[in-house]
């Protein structure tokens, strides 16, 4: 037991003394929470939109007024349609009103009036939302002018009446940062247990060690539990960063957050130095793992939610860490979850830090 | 000629004889195409929710019948009590509540207005705020079902087109952008990382001892790269077009000039930075950071720009990936032509221009 | 001293195979206690692949080795807990201190804090290095580096110590002072095997054997091996054999 005490000892003069890890320990979290999370937002911040006008009637021009007000909408105007395609064309509207010639007519004798919205599809998700925005400001304006005709009061309507738990704001931030928060620690965990492992192989110093009597646990927990310590401490960093640069809600169990994030730390670790074991040179292990981690995170749900993805890949994810992670990490900072509301997530990740562990020990040989 | 010839074929072997370049040629494009085109998607199907009845009339029942047949919902559990939801969501068993309330055929028929509650989990505010639209939508298609027969009522009707992507699919906005990244990895990380490796392993230097012009050493390095990101563009073209259905409305000349063009930017770039760098490593991670990430994040690939905070996009408008991923889905998906992507092509050019410029002031002072 | 009744290493028909080619032909040898035992051969021959198999780096394909009296196949950690180990890298922590590289290793060996503090103090003033305790390896120039990493192999007071080519890159002033150390190791009861590609260092040791390709071309005293090849130094004697 003493010697593990002196092992971890050399092993974090040493990593505090490499020139090369400092600052990656220090710099990551801040570029990660500070850049990434604010690049990586499909949060609609305003809406360009152009009205064709073809009724220039006081109805039409009410109902334009109603979206000049609204601060979400930047209005282009124009007078014909074709226009406005040309515009959405030339990608300098996302999506395009068109008010027919007898709007105000048809209105005021209760008939049905049809006005088309034409919207720059190619990003489905954000061509559904300035939609459901702009349909939602029509409505209500419909709604403002129909209230009084007395037809209308036989008119039937469903209201909703909207709710939105966790995250009323709809900040998408709140959404991305625990997911980037996430790939933080992975890639801290993989890049740094990585560097590690590759300078001691490149430097002979692994030799010099499997020729004494340390014992191979040892030697991996030397190996393993600087860099979950360090991991913690940028999880923390970076949670701090998040929370002074847009309030990240924290309303979960610290212990919990940080002690599936020690499993989760114990989990990646374990598979980097499983992978350098089983890989012919420390370039090629480094890569792997590179490629696998992109594809992980691209199917974590990071980015897009899981339940979206076709069955097949949604059945792949039983088998990607970063998935449970992530789950965890929304849950319980955002939801405040606890721990029997995250059991599934937690058992799979101890099962598969588990098996990792395992594998890393016994494939780990000191002689070859 | 023969000197070329031979150079050049060197350079396919190192190529083909390393697999870790084979997989990066390959293997990451045919990954991300997969990713890309069938994973990474918000689509609405089948979610998880609850719904709560308290009427328990005809009418609700109904409701819930259609909600339910709608292939966006499915029904996951009943909760017992109010004090439920929060469990609910907190472990993640379901993302909307929808609640019934007391009365509702009475309220709708008699009062003319019944309300319903719809409580969305908006930890991931996209997926909730879609989620209420299509509930939204399904309330009012079942009002205008029950009571008009299908007629559209008076007042303002919406038509709307979804225009260059009607079915809404993910895949014609990240086709457009994918083939951006990848040509950014082959044609400027490759080409960056084989010329740091002949400096790093010295042979650069006995290169240029050689009667070997240095036009031609640098273009026997960066020739395979072209070609092979040709291929590479070719291929993921060919994928989407006859895979994922991306249509190419605009002129296919144009389209593949521009791919060009801005394989040339990257080969240019891909050079740039080896005049600064003499390892291998600080090549893989100068491009790594400088050119991949804001490949992927800052230009408009997955994150539409205008959403970021404004310097962001200041940054985004330096990076050569952002215009062209522009140029790619206004002449596929919206078939503008050159009076459209003008603009954008002079910078393009532009910056190729500038890029060789640095290259060759920096060749000539280290020759000095 | 010697004890020619007691062999430290014995091996027998020792093979080592990669893939097809064969590293380490049927090799046949012992080494006694007290001994220093010198393992010579060109670039190549097989030297260090035989160590490495004596230290429990690397598995033999065949063949029975013991090592300090345990078995190399099934006690291959006995073995490392009575033994020393010098490489040709001597991979000394380059950005850890004097002070913390021998803190660490002693651990290892499990020797006693006030044990190893006394040998370190005695070590550090023998070499002339006690003011550069605090000093990082990386700071010292190469042969103290050298003279460092094989008192440090021996701190734990092992059986025997292995050393691959030690003295690579030094002067021979420099060479000499190590060989010095080693025969006051030797004084102590170490048993000492060392690889080399100097032929002058081959003077040195009490009997060397000189490898080709494989296998073991000659294995005597250097006096008797001088005068079955009738040669004037062993740079003769290898060139020779070699012919």
């Amino acid at each position: 037991m003493r010697t593990l005490v002196y092992i971890l000892q050399k092993e974090f003069i040493q990593i505090f003394r490499n020139k090369a890890m400092l600052p990656v320990i220090f710099v990551m979290p801040l570029v990660q929470m500070l850049i990434l999370v604010f690049a990586a937002t499909n949060e609609l911040t305003h809406v360009n939109i152009a009205i064709v006008d073809q009724d220039h009637s006081s109805s039409s021009r009410n109902l334009i007024t109603e979206i000049n007000g609204n601060p979400f909408f930047r209005v282009k105007q124009n007078n014909a349609p074709n226009e406005a395609v040309d515009l959405l064309m030339r990608n300098k509207i996302d999506i395009a009103l068109v008010i027919p010639q007898k709007f105000e007519k048809d209105l005021i004798n209760t008939k049905a009036t049809d006005v088309q919205i034409l919207v720059d599809a190619i990003n489905g998700t954000a061509a559904q939302l300035s939609y459901g925005y702009l349909s939602n400001i029509i409505s209500s304006y419909n709604r403002g002018i129909l209230i009084n005709s007395p037809q209308i009061q036989s008119m039937k309507n469903i209201v909703i009446k909207p709710g939105y738990w966790y995250n009323p704001q709809l900040n998408f931030k709140y959404y991305m940062a625990p997911g980037i928060l996430v790939v933080l620690v992975t890639v801290i965990g993989m890049l740094l247990g990585g560097m590690n492992l590759v300078r001691e192989k490149e430097l002979g110093t692994i030799e010099q060690i499997n020729v004494t009597p340390i014992k191979k646990w040892q030697f991996i927990a030397g190996k393993l539990l600087p860099f979950l310590v360090i991991g913690l401490f940028d999880l923390a960093f970076g949670l701090f960063i998040a929370r002074i640069t847009f309030q990240i809600p924290m309303r979960g169990s610290f212990f919990l957050l940080f002690g599936m994030a020690a499993i989760y730390l114990f989990l990646v670790l374990s598979s980097g130095l499983f992978i350098s074991t089983i890989s012919s040179t420390q370039q090629q292990a480094t890569f792997v793992s590179f490629f696998m981690l992109i594809v992980f995170i691209l199917m974590s749900g990071l980015f897009t939610p899981v339940e979206s993805m076709p069955d097949w890949a949604q059945k792949l994810d039983y088998a990607n860490p970063l998935y449970y992670f992530v789950k965890i990490m929304r849950s319980v900072l955002l939801k405040g979850s606890g721990f029997f509301e995250i059991f599934n997530e937690f058992a799979a990740l101890s099962v598969f830090a588990f098996l990792m562990f395992g594998l890393a020990i016994f494939m780990y040989r000191k002689t070859s | 000629m023969n000197r070329f010839r031979a150079f050049l074929k060197k350079e396919f072997y190192h190529i083909f004889r390393d697999p870790r370049t084979l997989i990066i040629l390959f293997g990451i494009p045919i990954a991300q195409l997969l990713l890309f085109g069938y994973v990474m998607t918000n689509e609405i199907r089948d979610v998880k929710i609850a719904i709560v009845d308290h009427s328990r009339d005809d009418l609700s029942k109904r409701l819930t019948q259609k909600i339910l047949s709608s292939g966006f919902f499915k029904l996951a559990t009943v909760p017992a009590s109010e004090d439920d939801y929060e469990r609910l969501f907190k472990s993640n068993k379901i993302k909307e509540i929808i609640i019934i309330e007391n009365d509702f055929a009475f309220h709708l028929i008699n009062k003319g207005k019944a309300e319903i509650q719809v409580i969305a989990d908006a930890s991931d505010p996209n997926t909730a705020q879609l989620l209420v639209n299509y509930t939204t939508a399904i309330a009012n298609d079942f009002v205008k079902d029950e009571f008009l027969k299908g007629q559209n009522p008076p007042g303002i009707n919406i038509k709307s087109r979804m225009l260059f992507n009607e079915n809404l699919r993910d895949a014609y906005n990240f086709i457009p952008g994918l083939i951006a990244v990848i040509l950014m990895l082959i044609s400027a990380m490759m080409t960056a990382i084989t010329i740091a490796r002949e400096k790093e392993t010295g042979t650069m230097e006995v290169l240029l001892a050689s009667p070997l012009k240095p036009i031609q050493i640098i273009l026997g390095k960066v020739t395979p790269y072209m070609i092979l990101s040709i291929i590479n563009a070719l291929m993921i073209l060919v994928i989407g077009i006859f895979i994922f259905k991306v249509p190419v409305i605009g002129s296919l000349a144009l389209l593949l000039g521009e791919i060009l063009l801005y394989i040339f930017l990257a080969l240019t770039l891909g050079i740039m930075i080896s005049t600064f760098v003499s390892t291998q490593l600080t090549a893989l991670a100068i491009s790594g950071f400088a050119l991949m990430l804001p490949s992927i994040l800052l230009s408009g690939f997955i994150f539409p720009i205008k959403n970021m905070p404004v310097p962001l996009q200041y940054l985004a408008n330096l990076m050569p990936p952002r215009w062209f991923v522009e140029i790619n889905r206004t002449v596929m998906l919206k078939g503008g032509g050159l009076d459209v992507v003008w603009p954008n092509t002079l910078i393009l050019l532009g910056m190729s221009v500038l890029f060789i410029l640095i290259s060759i002031k920096k060749f000539k002072i280290r020759l000095q | 001293m010697q004890n020619r009744t007691e062999p430290v290493i014995i091996v027998k028909n020792m093979v080592k195979k990669f893939g097809d080619f064969v590293a380490n032909d049927n090799l046949n040898f012992e080494v006694y206690q007290g001994e220093i035992f010198g393992f010579l051969g060109a670039n190549g021959a097989g030297k260090t692949t035989a160590i490495r198999i004596l230290c429990g780096l690397s598995s033999p394909t065949s063949g029975k080795m013991r090592v300090a009296g345990y078995d190399v196949y099934h006690q291959a950690e006995l073995i490392k807990q009575n033994i020393g180990y010098m490489s040709q890298k001597f991979s000394l922590y380059e950005d850890l201190t004097v002070y913390e590289n021998i803190r660490f290793y002693g651990s290892i060996y499990k020797m006693k804090t006030s044990e190893r503090k006394a040998r370190t103090e005695e070590m550090l003033k023998k070499l002339g290095l006690t003011a550069y305790e605090n000093r990082r390896i990386g700071d010292l120039p190469l042969g103290w580096k050298q003279k460092l990493a094989f008192s440090i192999a021996i701190l734990h007071n092992p059986k025997i110590v292995f050393l691959d080519e030690p003295t690579g890159g030094v002067d021979p002033i420099t060479r000499r002072q190590f060989w010095n150390l080693i025969y006051e190791a030797v004084e102590k009861g170490i048993t000492v095997f060392v690889t080399t590609h100097y032929m002058d260092e081959a003077e040195y040791c009490d009997r060397v054997s000189i490898m080709a390709e494989g296998k073991i071309v000659a294995l005597d005293t250097p006096i008797n091996l001088k005068k079955s090849y009738n040669a004037s130094n062993m740079d003769e004697v290898f060139l020779k054999i070699a012919r």
